[in-house]
Parts: C-alpha cells; sequence; structure tokens
C-alpha cells in the first residue's frame, strides 16, 4: 500500500463517501443514485461475464463503506467509454466518468489491481501522446505488445501479423514511426511545462501530497 | 454563398500513414467539392482520448485540450473548431464544457497553460465535420452535388458510441440516431435496417480487453451482414478500425467468414461527387471497397 | 292522469331510411306496437322533427313516445321531453352499424330493426312518467366528521361554496394528526425541505368564517334520517347533546399509527425505538436544533426502517403500504441534516416509494447526504447506548448490520372507519342468540361507531379493503355505499396530507351535489337527476327482506310492522330490490318486471325450423350498453339473432325475465353486466355480485325445463371491450347452434 492510500485513510476514517465525494472524478454524484440499475444493464461489457460489481453495485458499496472492496476491483476497468450508461441514467449521473474516476483514484492509491491491461493501456497512451504532443502509433502498440517482455511480445506481434500487414499494405501504419520519425508538436516542451503544472495544481486541490 | 471557414483539428490517427489517413484524404477532397475552407490549427496536440483518464487525472487532459482552443483562438479568430475523430470531438465538447461550468477549473486551466505560453479567453465552438455538413450546409447541399449517385448499395450507417454520447448529433435521439442513414440516401445508396447502430466497439479495450471488444465487433458485423448490407459507414476512426482490421482474427476466434469493407461517410460523398478511388482514400482500405472503387473508376 | 296516448317516430336519418324499409317499420309499429300515432322522419333529431314530436305532445295529448332512431344514449338533449314517457328503438348503433349493408344480411337486418320498434312500443306502453321523490329535505348544511387536515379542508371548501358547515372534532383542538408534525411534506415548488404543517393557518381560517360552526370535545350519538333531511346528535363532553339538520355528511376520521408494540423484532419496547410520530415529538421538542432522544442524548446517528409491519406478506401485520412513510421518512431524516449535516442519516428501504413531485424531495435528501440502501430490516436489538440493525443488503445481497444512536420504525396507517358491519352483524346474531360474550363484544363494537347511523344495516359506512371505507379509486372516489355520506383523507385509504386536502376537496363537491339533489327529488350518482324511485304494492309483500338485506346503499328500512320502509332519498335507483323480489312487488315508474318483460313478450320469435334463433341480452347500462353502442360506432359487426334490452344494474334482472324468456322459445339469454369482487368495477357496488348470485340459482330451473346450462351466458364486460364483445357474442350465437334450437318455441 502506498503513502497516500494511509494518508486517505486517516483523513477520512470511515467515510468512504466523503473520499470519494472529494478525490474521485464526480465522485460527488455517487450518493443520487437512486440504484435503478439502468446503467447495469445499459453496459455493453457487463455480459458473458459481467462486471464482478457493475456500476449500481459500486455505488452501493461506496455507500455501505466498502473501500476495499471497490479500490480492489476490476469491474471500473471495464468500462469502454461508450457513455450508454451515462445518458440512459434517469438520474442524470455521468456514470462514464464516475466509473473512470473511481478507477484513477484506485491507481494514484496504489489500489488498483496488479497488471490491470487497462490501466497498462491508459499509462502508455497517455505517455505516448504527452512525449511529442501526439500519439505515435507504432509506438504505442509496440510498448502494448511487449509490456510483459520480448518473448511474449513477439508472440502478440505475431498474433496481430496480419493485422498489422493489412494496415501497412492500405497505407495505414507507418513504419516511420518506430524509429522515432512520425508528427510531432514543435511546442512539446510547453506541453510537458503545462501538464507538469496541471498535476501539481491537481494535488494541491485534493490535497495530496505530489 | 459565403466560402465557410474552419479551424481544423484532425487529430493522430488522420494524419499522413496513421491509421485513418484515409479519412484525412477524403475529408480532403469532400470539403473541396463543398467550397469549406479548412485550416489546420498550427501545432495542435493529442486530445489524449477517453482512454488516458487513468493515468491522466481530470485538469491535465483538459489543460490539453485548452491548449487547442488557445492556439484556435490566437491564430484563427472566430472561427469554429472542426472534429472528424470522434474522440477529438468528444475531448475537446467535453473540456470546453467542464472549463465553462466551474470557474476554478478555468482559473487552473489558465495556471497551467501559462507555462506553455498560452491563455484562454474564448473557447471557440467545437464540432463535428458531420454537423458542419448537416448544420451548416444542410442535406439538399449536400445532394446537390452528387454526380454518380451509389445507386443499389446497400449500407449499414454504424454510428457507433462517441460521435451520439454524450453528446450527439443535435436533434438525434441516442438510441436510433438517424443522420448517417440520411447521408447515406443523400449520396443515392439504401440505408438498411440496422439494429447494432449505437452499439460499442469496444473502443480502447480492443487493446487491453480484446476477447470482449471482438465480441462486440462480431455482432455489430454480423447485425451488417443480417441487414443485407454490402459494406459499414462510420463516422468515427477509432469505430472504422475496430470493425475493419479485426475481421480476420474474428474469423479465426469464431469461424465466421466476415469481410466486409468498412468506409467513412466523407468517401461515399466523395465518390458521389464524381472523385477518383484515390481521392477517397479507397486505396486505404484493409478490406477493400470493390463496389465504391468500380464505380469511381467508372 | 291523463288517459295513456301513445307515438311511434320512425327516423331515416343516418342512412336508416336507405338501410330498412321504414314503411314495414311503420306498420310494424301500428299493427304490432298498436301505437296511437305512428309517423316517420327524415331527420328525426333535427330542429323540425322535434317540432314533430313537441306538437304531437302538445296539441295531440300524446303522453307516450317511442323513438326509433339512435341509441337511448344518443340525441338526449334532443330528445329531452320530460312531460312524457319515452322508449328509444336502438336502430342505428344496435342494427345497422353492427350490421354490413349487403344483400344476404338485408332480411335478417330489417327484422332486427322490427323486433327492436316492437319493444320500444311494448315498454312505453308499460312505463309511467316520473314524478320526482315527494319526501325530499331540504337542509343544505354539510356536516364533517373529524377536525384534522381532511376535515378542515372539507370545512372550508364548502364554507367557501356559499354552504353552512358543522364541523365536529372528538378531541378538544382541531389538526388532527397533522398538528403532531413538526414540519410536513413539501407540497409545492421547489420540494425542497420540510415546510410548516399548515394546520394554524387553517384553524384561523375556521375561526374567522361565519358559515362554520365547531363542536370541539364532540361525538354523534345517532345520525338518523336521509340525505337532505338527517338528524344528527351531536354529544359534547360535558355538556347537552344538540341535534343538528343535516344535508351531507363527509367522514374525515383519520388514521391511528399502527401500533408498534407488534413489532417486537424491529424493537418494540426498546428506549431508542420510535415510531414516526414519535420522532415528530422529538423534533418538536428539539424545535429545530438538535434532535435529543428521550434521555437526553444527542443523536448523531439515526436508521429510518421503512415498512415496518407493513407491506406484509405474512398478514400478520398490514398487508397494505401506507403511501406517505417514504417520503415522511424523508422528511424525518432531513430534520437531523438540516440541524447538523454531520449526522449519519441511513433510510432502509426494500422499494422507495415518492411519487410525484417527492421525486423532487428525495433527491434533495440526497444532496443533503441522506444514505438510502436497499435493504430488508430482520431485526433491531439494544447495543451498547443506541441500537444494532441487521438487515439484508439487497443490492450486495449479503447479511449485514448497522448501529445507531437511534431507531425509527415506518409503521403504517389504520383507518379510524368504526365497526366492521359484517363482523358487527353476525356478532350481532350471535348475541340474539344468547351468547353472553357475543353481548360484550357487541357494546365493544358499537362504542368505536363513528357515525352511529339508525340504519337497518349497520351504524357506520360499509369497510371495503382492509378496513378502509368503500370507494372506487378511479371511477367514483369519495363514494361509499351510504349515499350522501363520503370519505375523505386516509379513512378512505392511505395518503399524505396533501393528498387528504384534494380529497377533501373532491368530497365537499360531491357531498354539495348530493344535497342539492336530495332537495329536488333526484338521484345521486351515478343516475344522477332521476326522478323515478321505487315503490313497492306492500299488499303484496311476503316479508322475506330480501330487499333491505341486499340494498347497496342501506336505503331500506323496516317499518314497524316489518315491511319495507323505502328512504328514497338514500336510494340509488340500481333496481336491486326490483331483481331481488320473489314475489316482484317493486318496481320504479318507467323501470319495472313490466318494461322489460313486455319488451322480452314482444319480440318475434320465428319456428324452430327457421333457422332463426333468438338470444336475449340483458346488457348493464353503464358499461355493457355504451360498449355495444361503441361497438357499433366502430361498425363491429355481430350476430343479427340477438336483442338487447338495457337494464339498470345486473342487480335488477328479475329471474322471471329469464324463466319467460325461455319458457317462450329464445334460444339462449346473456347477461352482460360489470366486474364484480376485490377489483369491481358495478357503479353500484354490490349490484353486479348480487345479481350474478341470484343468476346462479337459475341453473336449478334450466335442469327442471331440461335445458342445456349453455342456454344462460354471464358475462363480464368492461365498457371497453369494444372489439372483444361482438366476438363473444357471435361465438355465443355459434354455441347456441351447435346445441340447436329451444324445444320451447310456438308453445
Amino acid at each position: 500500500m502506498s503513502d497516500m492510500n494511509q494518508q486517505m485513510t486517516t483523513r477520512y476514517k470511515n467515510n468512504f463517501l466523503k473520499e470519494i465525494e472529494q478525490q474521485a472524478e464526480m465522485g460527488d454524484w455517487v450518493k443520487m443514485c437512486m440504484q435503478c440499475g439502468v446503467c447495469s444493464g445499459s453496459c455493453p461489457t457487463n455480459f458473458h461475464p459481467g462486471w464482478a460489481h457493475p456500476p449500481q453495485e459500486i455505488f452501493m458499496m461506496i455507500r455501505a463503506g466498502k473501500r476495499d472492496e471497490v479500490l480492489d476491483s476490476q469491474s471500473m476497468w471495464m468500462c469502454t467509454s461508450c457513455y450508454n450508461c451515462y445518458v440512459r441514467c434517469p438520474r442524470k449521473l455521468p456514470i462514464t466518468h464516475i466509473m473512470h474516476g473511481i478507477a484513477e483514484y484506485a491507481y494514484r492509491l496504489g489500489r488498483a489491481p496488479k497488471g490491470q491491461p487497462t490501466l497498462h493501456l491508459s499509462k502508455t497512451f497517455w505517455n505516448n501522446c504527452t512525449k511529442s504532443g501526439r500519439t505515435n502509433e507504432v509506438q504505442l502498440t509496440q510498448t502494448l505488445y511487449f509490456k510483459d517482455g520480448i518473448v511474449s511480445g513477439i508472440k502478440k506481434a505475431l498474433v496481430m501479423q496480419d493485422v498489422a500487414i493489412g494496415l501497412v499494405k492500405a497505407g495505414r501504419l507507418n513504419i516511420m514511426e518506430a524509429l522515432g520519425g512520425g508528427h510531432k508538436c514543435k511546442g512539446a516542451k510547453g506541453i510537458h511545462a503545462m501538464l507538469a503544472k496541471a498535476r501539481e495544481l491537481e494535488n494541491q486541490r485534493k490535497g495530496r501530497a505530489a | 454563398m459565403a466560402k465557410k471557414e474552419y479551424a481544423f483539428y484532425p487529430g493522430c490517427s488522420s494524419q499522413k500513414g496513421a491509421s485513418a489517413s484515409n479519412y484525412l484524404v477524403s475529408v480532403e477532397s469532400m470539403c473541396k467539392t463543398l467550397d469549406i475552407k479548412m485550416t489546420e490549427i498550427p501545432d495542435w496536440n493529442c486530445c489524449a482520448a477517453s482512454i488516458s483518464y487513468a493515468e491522466a487525472g481530470n485538469l491535465p487532459r483538459h489543460v490539453l485540450n485548452a491548449r487547442n482552443f488557445a492556439l484556435a483562438a490566437d491564430n484563427l479568430p472566430g472561427q469554429d473548431i472542426v472534429a472528424t475523430c470522434a474522440a477529438c470531438w468528444l475531448g475537446a465538447r467535453e473540456s470546453k464544457e467542464r472549463l465553462e461550468h466551474s470557474s476554478v477549473l478555468l482559473e487552473d486551466t489558465n495556471t497551467a497553460l501559462k507555462e506553455a505560453g498560452l491563455n484562454i479567453k474564448v473557447i471557440p465552438e467545437i464540432k463535428h465535420m458531420v454537423e458542419v455538413l448537416i448544420e451548416d450546409l444542410g442535406y439538399s447541399e449536400l445532394a446537390s452535388h452528387v454526380k454518380k449517385p451509389l445507386a443499389g448499395m446497400k449500407i449499414a450507417g454504424y454510428v457507433g458510441c462517441q460521435t451520439n454520447r454524450p453528446f450527439g448529433i443535435h436533434g438525434e435521439s441516442f438510441e436510433n440516431p438517424m443522420y448517417l442513414d440520411k447521408l447515406i440516401e443523400t449520396v443515392g445508396a439504401e440505408p438498411t435496417p440496422y439494429d447494432q447502430k449505437v452499439t460499442c466497439c469496444g473502443g480502447a479495450l480492443a487493446f487491453s480487453e480484446p476477447e470482449k471488444a471482438q465480441a462486440q465487433i462480431k455482432d455489430i458485423i454480423e447485425s451488417a451482414y443480417d441487414s443485407g448490407a454490402d459494406m459499414v459507414v462510420t463516422p468515427c476512426p477509432l469505430c472504422q478500425a475496430n470493425v475493419e482490421v479485426y475481421q480476420g482474427q474474428i474469423n479465426k476466434r469464431y469461424g465466421t467468414k466476415f469481410n466486409i469493407p468498412v468506409l467513412y461517410y466523407s468517401q461515399l460523398m466523395v465518390v458521389a461527387y464524381g472523385g477518383s478511388a484515390k481521392d477517397a482514400g479507397l486505396n486505404g482500405q484493409v478490406i477493400r471497397a470493390r463496389k465504391l472503387e468500380d464505380l469511381a473508376g467508372k | 292522469m291523463a288517459e295513456m296516448k301513445t307515438a311511434a317516430y320512425i327516423c331515416k336519418g343516418c342512412e336508416l331510411g336507405v338501410r330498412l324499409d321504414a314503411a314495414a317499420l311503420v306498420k310494424v309499429a301500428t299493427k304490432d306496437g298498436k301505437m296511437n300515432l305512428v309517423r316517420e322522419h327524415d331527420f328525426l333529431c333535427s330542429a323540425d322533427g322535434v317540432a314533430m314530436i313537441r306538437n304531437d305532445i302538445d296539441n295531440e295529448a300524446v303522453n307516450h313516445v317511442a323513438i326509433c332512431a339512435c341509441s337511448r344514449r344518443a340525441k338526449t338533449e334532443a330528445f329531452n321531453f320530460p312531460t312524457v314517457a319515452i322508449s328509444r328503438g336502438n336502430l342505428r348503433e344496435g342494427v345497422i352499424w353492427i350490421r354490413p349493408d349487403t344483400d344476404e344480411a338485408r332480411e335478417t337486418t330489417q327484422e332486427m330493426a322490427e323486433d327492436y320498434v316492437r319493444m320500444a312500443c311494448a315498454e312505453v306502453k308499460a312505463m309511467k312518467v316520473p314524478e320526482g321523490n315527494p319526501n325530499t329535505g331540504t337542509s343544505k348544511t354539510l356536516l364533517v366528521v373529524g377536525g384534522g387536515m381532511s376535515g378542515m379542508t372539507a370545512a372550508l371548501e364548502s364554507a367557501k361554496a356559499g354552504y353552512k358547515v358543522v364541523l365536529i372534532e372528538k378531541t378538544g383542538a382541531l389538526g388532527g394528526m397533522a398538528a403532531k408534525l413538526w414540519r410536513r411534506i413539501p407540497n409545492r415548488e421547489p420540494f425542497k425541505a420540510p415546510m410548516d404543517n399548515g394546520v394554524a393557518d387553517l384553524v384561523a381560517q375556521i375561526d374567522a368564517d361565519a358559515n362554520i360552526k365547531v363542536y370541539l370535545n364532540a361525538v354523534i350519538a345517532k345520525t338518523a334520517g336521509a340525505p337532505g333531511r338527517f338528524k344528527v346528535d351531536v354529544a359534547v363532553e360535558s355538556g347537552p347533546t344538540v341535534t343538528e339538520d343535516i344535508g351531507a355528511i363527509i367522514q374525515a376520521t383519520g388514521f391511528t399509527p399502527y401500533d408498534m408494540a407488534k413489532l417486537p423484532n424491529l424493537g418494540a419496547g426498546q428506549a431508542n425505538v420510535v415510531d414516526q410520530l414519535g420522532l415528530e415529538s422529538l423534533a418538536r421538542a428539539a424545535n429545530g436544533g438538535p434532535i435529543k432522544r428521550a434521555d437526553g442524548k444527542e443523536v448523531k446517528s439515526v436508521v429510518f426502517v421503512q415498512c415496518a409491519g407493513q407491506r406484509d406478506a405474512t398478514k400478520e401485520h398490514l398487508e397494505y403500504c401506507s403511501g406517505h412513510c417514504c417520503a415522511t421518512s424523508v422528511k424525518q431524516a432531513m430534520y437531523f441534516k438540516d440541524a447538523n449535516p454531520d449526522v449519519d442519516t441511513v433510510v432502509l428501504y426494500t422499494d422507495l416509494r415518492m411519487p410525484g413531485n417527492n421525486e423532487d424531495f428525495y433527491r434533495a435528501a440526497q444532496n443533503k447526504g441522506v444514505i438510502f440502501s436497499k435493504g430488508a430490516v430482520a431485526n433491531v436489538s439494544a447495543s451498547g447506548n443506541g441500537c444494532t440493525v441487521k438487515f439484508k443488503d439487497l443490492i450486495l445481497n449479503e447479511e449485514t448490520s448497522t448501529d445507531a444512536d437511534l431507531v425509527v420504525l415506518a409503521t403504517g396507517m389504520v383507518p379510524t372507519t368504526g365497526p366492521d358491519l359484517d363482523q358487527l352483524n353476525e356478532t350481532n346474531r350471535l348475541a340474539e342468540g344468547g351468547d353472553a360474550t357475543a353481548k360484550e363484544q357487541v357494546v365493544q363494537m358499537m362504542s368505536k361507531s363513528v357515525l352511529n347511523l339508525d340504519y337497518r344495516q349497520g351504524p357506520d359506512v360499509p369497510q371495503f379493503k382492509h378496513g378502509f371505507n368503500d370507494s372506487h379509486f378511479i371511477c367514483f372516489p369519495y363514494e361509499t355505499r351510504r349515499t350522501a355520506i363520503y370519505a375523505a383523507g386516509p379513512v378512505r385509504r392511505p395518503m399524505d396530507i396533501a393528498q387528504a386536502q384534494e380529497d377533501a376537496t373532491g368530497a365537499a363537491m360531491k357531498a354539495i351535489q348530493a344535497m342539492e339533489n336530495a332537495g329536488l327529488g333526484r338521484a345521486a350518482h351515478p343516475r344522477s337527476g332521476d326522478l323515478s324511485f321505487p315503490t313497492a304494492r306492500l299488499e303484496g309483500c311476503t316479508q322475506c327482506k330480501r330487499c333491505t338485506v341486499e340494498c347497496p346503499f342501506g336505503a331500506i328500512d323496516e317499518d314497524e310492522k316489518r315491511f319495507p320502509l323505502f328512504n328514497e332519498s338514500r336510494c340509488r335507483r340500481c333496481g336491486t330490490c326490483m331483481g331481488a323480489c320473489p314475489v316482484r312487488v317493486i318496481s320504479f315508474e318507467n323501470y319495472s318486471v313490466n318494461t322489460v318483460g313486455a319488451q322480452i313478450k314482444a319480440v318475434d320469435i320465428p319456428d324452430e325450423f327457421s333457422e332463426k334463433p333468438r338470444v336475449l341480452i340483458l346488457a348493464c347500462e353503464n358499461d355493457a350498453y355504451p360498449a355495444l353502442d361503441m361497438a357499433g360506432m366502430n361498425r363491429n359487426a355481430y350476430d343479427p339473432f340477438v336483442r338487447v334490452i338495457p337494464v339498470r344494474c345486473l342487480g335488477s334482472v328479475n329471474t322471471i325475465w329469464i324463466t319467460d324468456a325461455l319458457n317462450s322459445g329464445y334460444d339462449g339469454v346473456m347477461l352482460m353486466g360489470c366486474k364484480h369482487g376485490e377489483q369491481y368495477q358495478c357503479h353500484f357496488v354490490k349490484g353486479s355480485e348480487l345479481g350474478r348470485y341470484r343468476m346462479s340459482k337459475i341453473y336449478d330451473t334450466l335442469k327442471g325445463m331440461n335445458l342445456e346450462e349453455d342456454r344462460l351466458m354471464d358475462l363480464e364486460v368492461a365498457i371497453t371491450d369494444i372489439e372483444t364483445l361482438p366476438k363473444k357474442i357471435n361465438d355465443y350465437a355459434a354455441r347456441i347452434v351447435e346445441m340447436g334450437m329451444s324445444p320451447f318455441k310456438g308453445l
């Protein structure tokens, strides 16, 4: 467990709802859920098999103070950002963002499940796109394949070979990007500076140690 | 009619050599025909897409989008920002909405932007290319340029998620938006009754949870075949890529024989407007759209 | 009375003249109908047609009119001749609109029309012009029983409409249950916070209103008489009994909370468990500050247990939902949050029911931080300096528990309706048989009476479900089975203050209408305005008491000689007494055993080789007959061999009509009446039930006549059965063909 986890446990004592309200993006909406379950029924990934805890349940668990079960859950990480729950919620809860917010918070606390693939993708994507200001699709793909080591990476690359070849043939996969070519922002330096500042401000606002 | 001018936000996938480069090619030819002037926002950056939520957090994501707002407002004053990619459009609109809603967030954003020498005062309107077509131009204007109607072609209009939810196109329902069907009709083709119109393709989870995503993609393709479609058309680069490029893998996994072309609305329009296969970016298809190529070649 | 002069009018409008042979109809009215005067007209309901009839009445002394045109439900304003007896032959909705316009159908369609002409002529000759109830009362003072929110509202609304009101309250102050509340559930925008209970304002308005006379510490010793002329004895504590002349009564006697002592598993008897009313008194004591328990400890955590002893499937406790308790708990949770946002407030519910704008109230509570958990509470026990609530979390599907300083039980409403009449009658019967315990019970039960009605059928208004006062929630709320006595507020069904006030206003309007009708000698709902009333040929009466027992409205008492004594103002004119009478001595001037019997006899019955069966349909005028008319309007065709006679209620159907019909060669009889039982649709509440009970006895008669049971068909019909009813008629007609013709033809 991280220091931040310890810090937040102490700060919020047993009030997990309050913790989520203040720490997770859009967390202050959790109390407004009326438990109808439309979100759970609208989620494309909540089927065969379903989430361990669909959104409706996660909201209930937060109110019931089940901190460990929520933060350690794989569930929120199954969100595809399709916004189906979001537009259907009769109470207008921004459920997609709440799921993201809880997942992000769990990650900050060091509570996200080990090796969570969507978390890995999220990290990789953000680092990739903020490095030069624009996404480098080839490097992104490579990083994703090789996250579990070279052997596993080559296997995955082989599985995906036909996909890649198809894209190269169609002119939609730029091999140059692998060699550090490709598109970049001229203001990459400024981007790095502003994002560092943004991170700092966000931590301040949420009372988190930087 | 005065020439329409917009601040163009093509997005990472629509760059040369990237996964949606064919989208960009077709949009450029389409805009030429429709006399729309698109000026790229100088040095625009990535929107970070939805998937970066865990690493990015809240403020950094909005700051990243805010940089584009500032660049557009400074360099192309008075012009609406137009995105072709669903994720770029959604990310930008979301940031605009949040920044306009919260003075604290706006203040923090400007503090961060200062590090890049920028500042936002007014956030431009943010439109999807489709909104430019149907709201600023209108279906009849779009139809007036048709030279080669796509007669006899049956097309499943796959709207997907992020051009549809949570913002969507004005006046459309979330459950059954009609604009893509109307665009298909506008170019002289026949929209098929397609029940997976707004189903999620799995989005970024095609990478991290391929089994779940491919199960969804399978339903999307199957239903297109069931509706009698010759091809699928979509307004979103990720929908296009996910539905097109995984067909081989899905065939292996499920024993299906999928081989259906997946195109952008702009490609249909370019062909209908008399453009060549190259103008329409048809050479950028992993699964070739032979019917369209034949029509374009005539 | 002047000599009877009859006239029949055959209309040729609305295509009647095209589809039917009008000349033949004229001949039928003259020859078979034996009418003194027969006329045809191209457009009978036009000014010219109406003037023709008017002229015959004024100048030709016509006083019995058979109008053979459209349904009796159509053109009632045009064909309104109040001084003469009128019958209507339904040739349009009942004949040409339900028959196809084809060559094959022409003959049977014409035969149908001719029968309806014969029936209209026969009926009108058996009718008299109703003269109105001579035994009217003229009191226009309204009595309101109960001085709570419902009663005060009813009193004020009636006074505002210009009527005098007597308001009786058994305690020493107005306000009832609402006065015990610290705040009430909001009833206006923005529905976000509890509101002042509103009692003081209503009391001030009543004090200032010269039309309202208030009796405090008072009960009703006796209610005698009938609508428009009630004599009500008001017994005031330590004072003389006063008799008031009353026109109509509103019973707004409210409720008491379900006794929480019956809920030991939920913590009854524990110091830190209260019911909702108990919490109200803690809140009133706190006066807006932090709420303290009885022991003086400030409450830092509170759990609300919804449905405590309510919606109980085991039937040990209340089976029903009391409607207000969810919103009340939300309101009470706000008491805590508004005084101190740090108090933990948890509402445990299985279904949170927040109808209407209460949804906004619910949202406001969520915004204030009230936690709502879907959970079924198993047990509340004392622990430490508070309680432990064990419950099953229904979302997470697990047994769990939570601790609280205070637990509030949402117990339900028990209506204050007085004794249950069925139970009372049964106990009375035992008491009269000499049972000493039963005698005591009768005294005990009578002590709970609210109205002390001097009616043969018992001292209070009959109850319906779960002890609440009878009414039909859609078609006729506020109505009870005692004419001009209306129920309003939680005595009628469970409800909150806002609903009770709306209820009270509605009941006041109904009561005013009933008083006015009574004064004019007219019926109240549903035959509002009807001037006919039942009379009995007492010389033929066998004193069997069926009429007095069966009258759904307690209208008939017994005189000293044990003959039935009709209180016309209490009567709703359903005719249940007429249907019940085994010696057929009860009748109305315009509706009697004869008016229907004559129609049955008037129908031409072809011989058994004709392949033209005849089916008699006795259709309730409230639902079945309109449904048939609407089937006609929709051109939904049905069998041409049926002959329909509208009846006031299935309860008015005398078995003689059925046996006579079958004896005279009809091949089948269909009865069409409203649904009865718990979900009844009968406009006279019990009429269709009593009618059906009576009909069930006929099957023995059928057996005696060697007739198949299917010769009599009892059909439950709703007004919406426009599509299905023709199909059911056709199915029955097919069944008749299957059985073959009646052997009684031509006998």
